[in-house]
């Protein structure tokens, strides 16, 4: 356990799972007062559609697609939702600092969403 | 949240005359200003507000699934109605593909979480392929309902 590097969690379940490649993984909290409702779940999928690596979304035991915005939505992450968003393949890295970084924007609403235009 | 919980059952539509975006918009809208879960003078207004959500990304979510919705002061609590195209909508769907299947939401303002809730349920059930197809292929609104609460009895 020491030994593993923080944030760094090495793949060890599953059966389609390539022992060698590593999972990279990043929390993040859901602030936006509306939760990950369609409009940041469309722009998360398509940023995370950008790259090749696999990504998911995952809420407590919950492990969704991050490239599908059916999936993200079922996870109904209300404001305040603690989620880790994992990336696997060569591009994992980028993924994650694009992906975080949304977050960490509020998807870029705010204004827009309560100015009623 | 269950179906039960957010669609008018009297407000739901197996088969939509409306053959584009804003058709399908106002003709949900009006089944549910008929059931009587809108109010009459507040149509119109909804009906702009959808489209207007609609200009910042269709919801169009893929797989033929629409969620066009609002927040709207005059209604209390959410509200919500199930259409069915058989021809398929263009929706400038997020894929690309016709829009078959329309669950329409409208929410008050200060309830952000009962619309997630309703959004959450919407795309698990979808995520089962037999209950698409089926509800696809519904011809009545009385099919509609019965897959709804079959989806609401095994969730």
């Amino acid at each position: 356990m020491g030994l593993r590097p923080r944030g760094v969690v090495r793949a060890i379940f599953g059966p389609r799972i390539n022992m060698d490649e590593t999972r990279l993984c990043r929390i993040v909290v859901v602030t936006n007062p509306q939760g990950l409702h369609a409009r940041p779940a469309d722009l998360f999928v398509k940023v995370a559609s950008r790259f090749v690596a696999k990504v998911e979304l995952v809420k407590d035991h919950e492990r969704v697609d991050g490239k599908s915005i059916i999936h993200l939505l079922t996870l109904g992450a209300t404001q305040g939702t603690q989620l880790s968003i994992e990336a696997s393949g060569p591009d994992a890295e980028a993924a994650l600092v694009a992906l975080a970084d949304l977050f960490a924007q509020n998807f870029l609403e705010g204004e827009a969403d309560e100015s009623g235009h | 949240m269950k179906f039960a919980d957010f669609v008018s059952r009297e407000a739901i539509i197996a088969n939509l005359a409306a053959d584009d975006k804003e058709g399908v918009i106002r003709e949900m809208t009006l089944a549910l200003m008929n059931a009587g879960k809108i109010a009459a003078g507040e149509h119109e207004g909804i009906v702009k507000a959808i489209l207007k959500r609609e200009e910042l990304g269709s919801t169009g979510i893929g797989r033929g699934v629409a969620v066009p919705h609002t927040k709207h002061a005059s209604v209390e609590r959410l509200v919500g109605t199930v259409a069915v195209s058989h021809e398929g909508v263009d929706f400038n769907s997020l894929d690309g593909e016709k829009v078959h299947l329309f669950f329409l939401l409208i929410s008050p303002p200060d309830r952000p979480g009962d619309h997630l809730r309703a959004l959450e349920n919407v795309s698990r059930q979808l995520r089962d392929d037999t209950f698409c197809r089926f509800l696809k292929q519904a011809s009545s609104a009385k099919d509609v309902v019965a897959l709804l609460d079959d989806a609401d009895t095994s969730q």
